[in-house]
């Protein structure tokens, strides 16, 4: 569908990305949204706003991240040669920095002293917290009951930053449920506050918002891979959940050609075992959070329960810009079980010194998959999205070690 | 002419106001469902609302959240709402039933098979709470050839643009959400109503409903004062919840004293609360 000639210009005015996207709310949120639209469309037509985003991201979070080449794993391997965007080196140790600082400028510039956030494994919480610290906003974080038990660390940190964390019961009690609960805080206190998503789906602007915002990765990659390799890799890889890191990378990639894009889902169990995560894989589209998009949905069109190791990619749907990537072939996806994630994360730790989050280590099991398949000439770049240091408990649980 | 106009005429010619009771589909239980509309009609109800449970509900507080859970957890599903409304319209032909619920259900059934089944069972309006006008201009045409009125919800921060859209795109009737936030909130605002529902009422050339917030006979007739129609939704499932095993009886029995503040509007005499 997308023409050689015809540059790729998605959503169009309204926040589609063909069929997927949208603006799927109450008509009590639709004003908000049309604020948030003209409000993130003046911003990034100010220079000021963009030198500014630009000071926070090299100051605050120690960006550019590094491009590392993964020798003696890719060499073990024995095919094409692996490289690493080290997301993990950024302050609070995952991508989700880049889009809070981002959205928290453009709340500040509406006059909103007030932020809320949905979190899953508590990445974006913890983003989200720490920036509303850094700029003194209220802060309050919704976060499945079932994952506060499961995140003990994550919620400590938050409530450190000084956010206040609230348990959701309904439901799953895990992101999506979470999600639900601060679009009703949302539409309660709209006058005063922002809802910062974490990931590039729910309605239009966010999903475009926050690929933008995440476009910093890709944006870097394609300066540092010539100066490094002298030419643009064969393959990027991403793991993908609601796909915000995926997106940051891919997005700047989507006009060079040559360059295959490979979105990695979670498989879990296997996906014929029902308990994944694996929406653009396994799912239909349906309406959900906003936005329509690919959903892990029963036949009567109700949300089915999903299942990661990695609570980061426990998510029952994804992205729409990723649904449209997939149903006109720029981007492919591809499934990635709990069992071939954590034996990537194990191979990173022991041979290049790096703990990978454990959603990034679906990114790298796929990556591992490939290469042997692959030249040595090969070039293969992964993005590290997060470290590892918030999965210690799950990984040692796994390998029956108590602390 | 459609049955929801019908009825909207009858009582404008009366000078009475509709009242229209909103209960989940399967809560308490699916065999409970149709006994329940057959006590709000008992009740005085002039439409019933009935809600389509969604694993999901976005826009719903925690009353309706619960109430949907338990119905989805007892299986029900768009399918047999459908069945519950073909079975009530067997016995009743003439209270419009309205079914108010989420995008995604319509969806994995598909719109057109959708409106095509409905209509079939009998439902008359329907209401998909994540269908703003611009995202079903589709789904509602499809709606409106198929013998569905589409119903819109205008809230306090709607501006005109928003009543143009509601009106060109929706018919029946206009919810209008009477204050911020989810369903089952308690602040309402009767002045601010009060302020909105003429101007609405002209813009959007149709009758119009008032919704959140409204829990007993007094709030509902000072609504009814201004507003074509009042509905009453989380307070009768915290009616259902409180009473397991007299609900039927529980909810015609809430439901009298409103009807009597409705119609008390109509012969000018006050009612105390």
């Amino acid at each position: 569908m997308q023409m050689a000639d015809t540059p790729y210009q998605f959503p169009d005015a309204s926040g589609h990305f063909g069929p997927y996207g949208g603006i799927f709310v109450a008509e009590t949120l639709m004003p908000a949204l049309a604020e948030l639209r003209e409000a993130y469309a003046a911003c990034q037509n100010d220079p000021a706003f963009v030198a500014e985003f630009e000071y926070e991201l090299k100051h605050y979070v120690g960006r550019p991240s590094p491009i590392y080449h993964a020798k003696r794993w890719s060499e073990l391997l024995g095919g094409a040669q692996i490289y690493l965007k080290r997301e993990d080196l950024n302050h609070t140790g995952a991508h989700k920095v880049n889009n809070c600082i981002g959205q928290a400028m453009v709340a500040r510039r509406m006059g909103k002293p007030r932020v809320i956030a949905e979190t899953g494994a508590g990445q974006h919480g913890v983003a989200t917290a720490t920036v509303a610290a850094r700029y003194g906003m209220e802060c309050v974080v919704y976060m499945g009951s079932e994952d506060v038990k499961r995140q003990a660390a994550n919620v400590y940190r938050m409530k450190l930053l000084g956010a206040t964390v609230v348990p959701v019961e309904s439901g799953s009690k895990t992101l999506k449920d979470a999600l639900n609960e601060a679009m009703r805080d949302w539409v309660t206190n709209v006058a005063d506050t922002f809802y910062i998503i974490g990931t590039v789906a729910g309605p239009h602007p966010y999903p475009m918002m926050v690929r933008d915002f995440q476009s910093v990765i890709g944006k870097e990659c394609l300066v540092q891979m010539p100066d490094m390799v002298g030419r643009q890799p064969d393959y990027v890889i991403a793991c993908v959940g609601g796909g915000s890191n995926a997106m940051g990378i891919f997005h700047p990639y989507i006009g060079v050609p040559g360059v295959r894009l490979v979105g990695v889902e979670a498989a879990g169990d296997g996906l014929d075992t029902g308990r994944h995560s694996a929406s653009l894989t396994a799912g239909r589209p349906g309406v959900l959070h906003g936005n329509r998009t690919y959903l892990l949905q029963d036949e009567d069109g109700q949300i089915i329960e999903t299942h990661s190791v990695s609570a980061g990619l426990d998510y029952p749907g994804v992205g729409p810009e990723h649904a449209w990537l997939k149903d006109t072939a720029r981007a492919e996806y591809v499934g990635i079980t709990d069992a071939e994630a954590l034996e990537a994360f194990h191979k990173l730790c022991r041979l290049e010194g790096i703990i990978p989050a454990l959603e990034s280590s679906h990114a790298l099991a796929y990556a591992a998959k490939l290469a042997p398949s692959l030249p040595k000439d090969k070039i293969l770049l992964v993005n590290l999205s997060g470290r590892g240091d918030k999965d210690m408990h799950t990984v040692a649980e796994r390998s029956g070690i108590q602390f | 002419m459609s049955r929801i106009q019908t009825v909207f005429q009858r009582l404008q010619a009366d000078g009475r106001k509709a009242l229209i009771p909103f209960v989940t589909a399967g809560f308490p239980a699916p065999a409970l469902t149709l006994p329940l509309m057959n006590a709000l009609v008992e009740g005085g109800a002039d439409i019933l609302e009935l809600g389509v449970p969604f694993s999901d509900p976005m826009a719903d507080g925690p009353t309706i959240q619960r109430a949907s859970e338990r119905a989805l957890a007892q299986g029900m599903s768009l399918r047999k709402v459908l069945e519950t409304v073909r079975a009530f319209r067997a016995a009743n032909a003439d209270t419009p039933v309205v079914l108010m619920g989420y995008a995604n259900p319509i969806e994995a059934m598909g719109q057109e098979r959708f409106v095509a089944a409905a209509h079939e069972a009998g439902v008359d309006g329907v209401l998909v709470v994540d269908y703003p006008p611009e995202e079903c201009v589709s789904f509602a045409a499809t709606a409106k050839a198929g013998g569905l009125d589409p119903i819109f919800l205008l809230a306090p921060t709607s501006g005109e643009q928003r009543f143009a859209d509601v009106a060109r795109a929706g018919s029946g009737y206009i919810y209008y959400v009477s204050l911020k936030g989810v369903t089952g909130s308690a602040k309402l605002d009767v002045d601010e109503v009060a302020r909105r529902i003429p101007e609405i009422r002209a813009a959007v050339g149709m009758p119009v409903g008032v919704g959140f917030g409204i829990r007993d006979a007094e709030s509902a007739q000072r609504i009814g004062a201004v507003a074509d129609a009042v509905v009453i939704g989380s307070r009768i499932i915290e009616e259902i919840e409180n009473n397991p095993g007299d609900e039927v009886a529980r909810v015609r029995d809430f439901m009298r004293p409103i009807r009597a503040a409705l119609d008390a509007l109509a012969t000018g005499r006050g009612v105390q609360a």
